[in-house]
């Protein structure tokens, strides 16, 4: 699957061989994992919850705003859910372009939007407890929002 | 009537992934009114919602049929 919600381990290569193509020049590949310590405190495990369906249709609308933006783009992404341990691959985003610039400026742009649309929850697991995350870049809405380059560096 | 979705800490809180509710006519936010008295949930007011899985503003009016799901901001990646 090019845009996808998994309940199994994610299989890295088959990301990537999403956007092989002739006219490509780069690939970059994001692998999200699942970090120990969080402003010093241990994490034991992440639960990761979709909205499946919408999750899809809104991963889908980032690889479209990126091969708007990026000439000759071709992007994949998959995001885990379910129970995930620590360093467990929870996201892998791939982008070939013609040129490396462009990959890795889309590539980030992938996970930004991701963090701002696509509806998928995290819940925290510690020694001493447990919560639902959100609002990670401390906002609280973004629609239909456009390319919002502004957010790249928070 | 309405299928009405819950995620994250929502569902917790309703403790029900879904609730069929009559919405026909209500608009997001007279919907999110309904919710917040009956279930006290009062972080519904600062969710986001989606309308056959696509986000919606709190003016929009809710149809026959239409799936409703309310979005807490998300923390995938």
């Amino acid at each position: 699957m090019k845009f996808g919600i998994s309940k199994e381990p994610i299989n890295i290569q088959e990301v990537i061989d999403h956007v092989v193509q002739r006219n490509a020049g780069a690939i970059t590949t994001f692998i999200g994992t699942v970090r120990e310590l969080t402003k010093g405190k241990k994490t034991l495990f992440l639960i990761y919850e979709a909205y499946e369906s919408m999750a899809i249709k809104k991963l889908e609308q980032i690889g479209t705003e990126i091969r708007e933006r990026w000439q000759g783009a071709e992007v994949a992404i998959v995001h885990r859910v379910g129970k995930l341990d620590i360093t467990d691959v929870a996201v892998v985003i791939a982008v070939s372009t013609p040129h490396r610039a462009d990959a890795y400026e889309a590539n980030r742009y992938a996970i930004e939007r991701i963090k701002e649309i696509v509806p998928i929850w995290k819940k925290e697991h510690w020694e001493d407890g447990q919560e639902w995350i959100g609002d990670q870049l401390e906002k609280v809405s973004y629609p239909e929002g456009k390319p919002e380059a502004k957010h790249l560096d928070e | 009537m309405n299928n009405v979705l819950f995620f994250a800490h929502l569902k917790d809180e309703v403790g029900a992934e879904s609730l069929q509710i009559e919405a026909k006519g209500k608009s997001v936010l007279a919907l999110k009114q309904v919710v917040h008295d009956t279930y006290g949930l009062s972080s519904i007011d600062s969710v986001m919602t989606a309308i056959n899985e696509e986000f919606a503003e709190d003016d929009d009016v809710i149809q026959e049929g239409d799936t409703i799901a309310f979005i807490p901001p998300v923390s995938g990646g």
